[in-house]
């Protein structure tokens, strides 16, 4: 009787959980296996090394390039997004004129591809022509290459994810800061209690938990976020906005030295696997709020 | 006192009225800058003026200079056969999750979570190989196969269908409900705002979605929006920028148009999914 429902469940599992195994775990383990063999190249088979593609990693200028970008990139998008979300959320939860508009503003970025806001942000920034520098050269600022510049190329591209990103975040301040009872601001307007006060006391600690649920998404993002690179930078100039993922499709797509771009892919999985146990962690420790 | 007060609270309302104003506007500058050029002729594109004719003319040249129709219906086919192959597949594995008893399902509910932080966008290579050992390089199936399991579908759903009332499960199964009709008549129908939700989340990503697509397609028969416009965009050519920016819209606007109408149901299908 027993084993009958077993083998119900069985059939109702199966469909889906054969194509998530095909396409998220068995790449994933096969692709640490292929990550100690080498790449075959023409009629050289693919030779086990060990950690040799490792040993290469360590080695490889690009790769530590494209780590240290990874790290600014993720350093910069993932307070900024956190605090301009909750800067939008606490500007169109109340009364304020125009609040539809103000509100459609933060999030229509939301909605576009990456690929299409990479071309309006090129266009943007375009020297000579881009809004963006015909404003700094009305206030007397020299043109400047904005994304050409190695010195700036990284954070150009940052602010566009940002840009794109901080929209969809507010939402879920949005939701959160509608859960905090009126009544508690009632009692804290009898007390004479300042709205910054209130804001440090109450609604901080009461949103906590969004905060870190944003977070992790944020710190995922900046990992898997390049679109736009591929339009704007191409990891350029000089691999000054080279980061991870966009190095692993050019490794594996450009160079088809997939072994390389399987040990790449490795590094990849593990820093998500890592901020996967920091989310478990974290929101088991903050969670009682709820 | 009051006074003094009152005079605050007005500054106060000041600064965070002009803050959120100023933030609005340098949010929608870089789209209304690129929505003004597409509209005016390619002469104006230098020039912040709103002097100027207001013409379609760029969007014509556009859609005449690249395949966007066929980029256009790619993406529609594409969006679609992942929705509902996701509601279907996921439906049931969720179902199985929350109606059975079988050994194991602790294990494997957490590797179906586990696909939320390792998504398939990231392992390219090795599914690159397994769609060429299937044959599959270069069709709209193998853009949408790595995404029909979704376990954050899985997870959705099966949330949602542990809050059916088990007085309304058992009286379909008394009445001779097969499994199969209780998930369909009993559990679906309540799943429906769940199913919208995730729907809309599902078809803006999947219609946004670049990487994958980029690496698996190599014809026009099978690009969707985003690896056409990429194309279209990078090729060298000297293509005027009101013309890049016209394709840009032209491949946002369905989205766009959908957002912009379905305003709240937008934001509260986001709301809805991405809370856990």
């Amino acid at each position: 009787m027993i084993k009958r429902e077993w083998m119900i469940a069985l059939a109702f599992l199966a469909p889906a959980l054969i194509l998530l195994f095909s396409f998220t775990h068995y790449p994933a383990i096969q692709t640490v296996i292929d990550s100690f063999w080498s790449t075959a190249r023409g009629r050289r088979p693919s030779l086990f090394i060990g950690l040799g593609n490792y040993a290469r990693l360590l080695e490889d200028d690009i790769f530590r390039r494209a780590m240290i970008n990874n790290a600014i990139y993720a350093a910069i998008t993932i307070p900024a997004s956190v605090a301009l979300a909750l800067a939008m959320a606490l500007f169109v939860q109340g009364r304020l004129a125009g609040r539809s508009f103000v509100r459609m503003a933060y999030f229509t970025p939301t909605v576009l591809p990456l690929i299409a806001v990479a071309n309006i942000w090129l266009f943007f920034y375009l020297p000579g022509f881009g809004l963006f520098e015909q404003i700094r050269g009305a206030l007397g600022f020299d043109p400047r290459n904005w994304i050409g510049t190695p010195d700036t190329a990284l954070y150009a591209v940052t602010a566009v994810t940002v840009w794109s990103q901080a929209g969809f975040f507010m939402i879920f301040y949005l939701a959160a800061l509608q859960t905090i009872p009126p009544n508690l601001r009632d009692a804290a307007a009898i007390e004479g209690c300042s709205n910054l006060t209130f804001f440090r006391r109450v609604t901080w600690p009461l949103i906590m938990p969004t905060t870190l649920f944003i977070s992790v998404n944020a710190t995922i993002n900046a990992f898997r976020t390049v679109d736009h690179i591929f339009v704007m930078t191409q990891g350029g100039p000089n691999n000054a906005s080279m980061l991870l993922l966009y190095y692993i499709y050019e490794q594996g797509f450009r160079f088809w030295d997939t072994a390389y771009a399987s040990a790449l892919t490795v590094v990849m999985v593990v820093i998500l696997a890592l901020v996967g146990i920091g989310q478990f962690f974290l929101l088991d420790r903050k969670v009682h709020y709820k | 006192m009051i006074v003094a007060q009152a005079n605050s609270w007005s500054l106060d309302r000041l600064l965070f009225t002009s803050g959120a104003w100023l933030l609005a506007v340098i949010w929608v500058l870089p789209l209304g800058y690129a929505i003004m050029t597409a509209f005016q002729p390619a002469a104006f594109e230098t020039q912040i003026t709103l002097q100027a004719p207001l013409t379609l003319e760029n969007f014509i040249r556009a859609w005449n200079a690249a395949p966007f129709a066929r980029y256009f219906l790619n993406t529609v086919l594409l969006v679609t056969m992942i929705l509902v192959a996701q509601l279907i597949l996921c439906s049931l594995a969720a179902f199985a999750f929350v109606r059975f008893e079988f050994p194991f399902k602790g294990v494997l509910f957490a590797l179906v979570l586990l696909q939320l932080m390792v998504m398939p966008d990231i392992l390219l290579v090795r599914n690159y190989a397994t769609m060429r050992t299937l044959g599959l390089i270069d069709t709209i199936l193998a853009i949408g196969l790595p995404y029909f399991a979704s376990g954050f579908a899985i997870f959705l759903l099966r949330q949602t269908f542990m809050t059916v009332p088990r007085e309304l499960d058992e009286a379909a199964r008394i009445e001779g409900c097969s499994w199969l009709g209780l998930l369909w008549r009993v559990y679906v129908p309540l799943a429906k705002p769940t199913m919208l939700a995730f729907g809309l989340v599902s078809v803006s990503h999947h219609w946004n979605n670049f990487i994958w697509p980029l690496i698996i397609t190599s014809s026009v028969e099978t690009r969707p929006l985003t690896v056409g416009l990429s194309i279209f965009a990078t090729t060298d050519s000297g293509i005027e920028w009101s013309i890049i920016t016209a394709a840009t819209l032209i491949t946002s606007a369905p989205l766009l148009i959908g957002f912009l109408l379905f305003q709240r149901q937008f934001v509260q299908s986001f709301m809805r999914a991405g809370i856990k």
